[in-house]
């Protein structure tokens, strides 16, 4: 379309350059006619302004400099010289110059374009316009914003307003545009008919916005009026799911929040049994528009809250666990038979089939990542149970309490939420009846009367870290350290770091709670939860200071179903050691065993690493070979090396439970199928590592 | 019934732009070479809505606005000026005079209909 269109502009610019030339040439013989030094600044805002709209920008931006000089002419800031109609002569002939390039011609010659705007850059007296250039075309476009934003707008506009063509209909209407919106009229101000003045604007608005498109956006609309009118623009809610905890305001607390009644009003209000708008109304404080407008602000977020909630449950459709439990099962099968896939071709010599063995493989790594996803769920549901919990608590003990979440938005598989609920809450309930201490004890302590218990869920690596945390008395070492003397769990000589005697709390049997409650104190709940996260592959931590509070992290494994295990051979046998806490492998060699004279024990870099034989332990028979390989893994106590035959290396390991009769193998946590259809055993490293340490110190 | 738009400018490569532009957009065109062109045409047009340049012979975009609104039938109908950066004093004058909104030149014929849509609805 726009070809016709330049052509237009070509061919007028033709004429207004000659036009140009005639009005100089009569400015020379006339240097103070006004009417012609009009003329000439229009030709030239008439080439500039068209040209820059026609895409012929070089012209544009040459010509703004002489237009700009003719601007003080005509403010009388310059006077006409035989200099100035010779340089503005050139620069017609230089325009002409550049239209006849842009249609085909001989290239323009920007040297002399630069010449002349130089030589009228110096008849300036002052620097002038030191720009010299065309501004940006366009206004920068704002862009969308993606958190979505509820404005209250309040709209004022001038009461002449209609007599310069402003309808405010639609403005209102392009507020409407950008997204969802509530428009309330305040007409108190109209007068009596017999005074009405119709071409005046009387009303005012309240306009109710949620919108992603950002202040910017909106304060646009109003770009012809602002100078008319009064705009009064502010956040009042911002999207989140987690702000949805929050209520939604009160009608009281909006009209504060405008400024409309006092806080006192609103108390004296209250008092009486009606409800707050209309009292407030009867009572002459606020114009019924106003509470309306006041209303629907309410309506309005309670609307877009209710709307996002849909569309959450709209984007996810429901499906039977048990047909997620089949699927995971499936495709385990599938990781199994591609292993035994990869390991049959592998001892081939077949290259084409090696190709799709590959291809075979990274597939079905994506299939078990993706099906594992998808039984990931928000750990968020299981947070937001608890919010009742330490409300009811707190409540029954006379304590003030908080619950704060955080991270509710980490995925952890659907079995290990499952699974986690009771921990937690042994927990939290823990927290409330020993950590917190009561409201009068805590401002006597300095601290805020209101106690709070803060639930936080994160990623780390392989594992989520949850943890609980209050800011309560902090766990006593000195009558944990009676306690587990009292009940025989440690002695007297035992030297024990704090962190070592903080997770004597897990022992079962133990409790230091004085008086047992209705909730705690009975010492069964803490090593239920350590026993529950044992069996979830996880582990506890514990921190405390005192007077201070106490954090107790847990941390789990991403899945139950899968995981990355590394692969090693003890005689004829395999076994799976858990990838994520394997640090490092190395040798073993006759000598080194020698060296050690009988313990169990080897250098790595200079510090002493303890090692368990796995021959041994398991009692296989036959020679280990001459070199041996140690498995170092990470274990609570500091490292703990295995001694295997070798190493096979990684392995994506699906983990099928044993059966019944293996129910009370503590030390095995479960099987897996390896490609060639033999079994492979996946060791409980924590467990194994307790045990030795257990028969150890029952031959000391 | 689609509305009447009256573009007054003396370039006529803008006011071509501006026609082509609008009659796109179903709008109806009445085209106007100076102030007082437009001045004897717009009672007759009825025209839903000016669009005028400033700076023009005869008689400038100022004093168009202030003798349009003037008009007791074109009182309340939107007036654009079409400006340069370079005349923000001209923007308030244009206001005063009576003009509803503006358009800096160079403008593309997306954002002239953006204006327009604005204004005229």
């Amino acid at each position: 379309m726009m070809e016709p269109q330049k052509e237009a502009y070509r061919a007028e610019a033709y004429e207004i350059l000659s036009e140009l030339e005639t009005s100089l040439l009569a400015l020379e013989e006339d240097p103070g006619d006004t009417e012609l030094i009009g003329r000439v600044f229009r030709a030239l805002h008439t080439i500039k302004g068209s040209g820059a709209m026609f895409g012929f920008d070089d012209i544009a931006a040459f010509t703004h400099n002489i237009e700009t000089v003719f601007d003080l002419v005509r403010n009388e800031k310059l006077h006409v010289t035989k200099m100035l109609v010779d340089l503005t002569l050139r620069a017609g002939d230089q325009i002409r110059g550049m239209l006849d390039s842009s249609d085909g011609g001989a290239v323009a010659d920007t040297s002399r374009a630069g010449e002349i705007t130089s030589a009228l850059r110096e008849l300036i007296p002052e620097p002038g316009d030191p720009a010299g250039q065309v501004p940006p075309k366009t206004l920068p476009a704002t862009e969308d914003e993606q958190v979505e934003r509820t404005y209250r707008i309040f709209l004022r506009l001038d009461r002449e307003i209609f007599s310069r063509g402003t309808n405010p209909v639609l403005l209102l209407n392009e507020l409407r545009e950008l997204g969802e919106c509530s428009v309330i009229a305040h007409t108190e101000a109209i007068p009596n008919f017999e005074d009405l003045d119709p071409e005046q604007c009387h009303i005012t608005w309240d306009v109710i916005l949620t919108t992603r498109r950002g202040l910017d956006a909106i304060k646009d609309v109003f770009i012809f009026v602002e100078d008319e009118c009064e705009l009064a623009i502010e956040v009042i809610d911002e999207a989140g799911p987690e702000d949805y905890d929050v209520p939604p305001k009160r009608l009281g607390e909006i009209l504060i929040e405008r400024g409309l009644v006092s806080q006192e009003d609103l108390q004296e209000a209250l008092g009486a049994q009606k409800r707050v708008g209309e009292l407030l109304v009867d009572k002459g404080l606020v114009e019924p528009s106003r509470i309306e407008s006041a209303l629907a602000e309410q309506e309005h977020i309670q609307a877009v809250r209710s709307k996002h909630q849909q569309e959450e449950q709209a984007s996810s459709i429901r499906v039977p666990a048990e047909r997620l439990d089949a699927l995971v099962n499936l495709v385990g099968e599938m990781v199994t038979v591609q292993a035994r896939l990869s390991q049959t071709v592998a001892s081939m010599d077949h290259a084409g089939l090696h190709s799709i063995s590959e291809e075979v493989e990274r597939l079905t790594a994506e299939l078990r990542d993706n099906t594992m996803s998808i039984r990931m769920l928000p750990i968020g549901t299981t947070f937001s149970k608890f919010k009742r919990l330490v409300r009811d608590l707190s409540g029954e003990l006379g304590k003030d309490i908080v619950l704060v979440t955080d991270g509710g938005e980490t995925e952890l598989d659907k079995t290990v939420i499952e699974r986690l609920n009771d921990p937690l809450v042994h927990l939290i309930r823990n927290c409330i009846d020993h950590g917190i201490e009561l409201p009068g004890v805590r401002e006597a302590a300095g601290k805020r009367r209101q106690g709070s218990v803060h639930l936080s869920a994160m990623h780390s690596g392989a594992n989520v870290l949850i943890s609980v945390t209050d800011d309560g008395a902090g766990l006593d070492a000195d009558a944990i350290k009676s306690k587990a003397l009292e009940k025989g769990l440690i002695t007297v000589e035992t030297e024990l770091s704090e962190k070592e005697l903080f997770s004597l709390i897990f022992a079962p049997g133990f409790s230091t709670a004085g008086q047992i409650t209705s909730i705690s104190g009975r010492g069964v709940g803490m090593d239920v939860v350590k026993r529950s996260i044992d069996a979830l592959r996880g582990s506890i931590d514990v921190s405390s200071q005192k007077a201070m509070g106490t954090t107790i992290t847990l941390k789990l494994p991403l899945t139950l179903a899968i995981i990355d295990g590394l692969l090693v051979k003890v005689g004829d046998g395999h076994y799976v050691l858990p990838l994520s806490i394997v640090e490092e492998c190395m040798e073993l060699t006759r000598e080194d065993v020698a060296r050690a004279h009988g313990r169990n024990i080897t250098h790595v870099r200079g510090g002493i690493v303890p090692y368990i034989r796995l021959r041994e332990r398991f009692a296989i028979t036959g020679n280990a070979p001459e070199v041996e390989q140690i498995v170092i893994t990470e274990s609570p106590g500091g490292n703990v090396g295995f001694v295997v035959d070798s190493v096979v290396g990684e392995h994506q390991t699906v983990i099928k439970n044993m059966g019944r009769i293996y129910r009370d193998v503590d030390v095995i946590s479960g099987a897996t199928i390896l490609g060639d259809g033999t079994v492979a055993l996946i060791m409980d490293v924590p467990k194994l590592v307790q045990d030795v340490e257990a028969q150890e110190s029952l031959a000391h | 019934m689609s509305k009447i738009i009256m573009t007054v400018d003396d370039s006529a490569s803008v006011r071509q732009m501006v026609s082509f532009t609008l009659k796109q957009a179903g709008y109806q065109v009445v085209e106007a070479v100076d102030g007082r062109d437009a001045l004897s045409k717009i009672g007759g047009s009825g025209a839903h809505m000016m669009l005028t340049d400033l700076n023009m012979p005869n008689m400038d975009g100022i004093e168009l606005i202030r003798q349009t609104r003037a008009n007791p039938s074109c009182k309340f109908i939107p007036i654009v000026m079409l400006t340069t950066e370079s005349q923000a004093e001209k923007k308030q004058e244009g206001k005063a005079a009576g003009a509803t909104g503006w358009i800096v030149k160079p403008f593309k014929p997306e954002q002239l209909l953006a204006v327009v849509k604005k204004v005229l609805g």
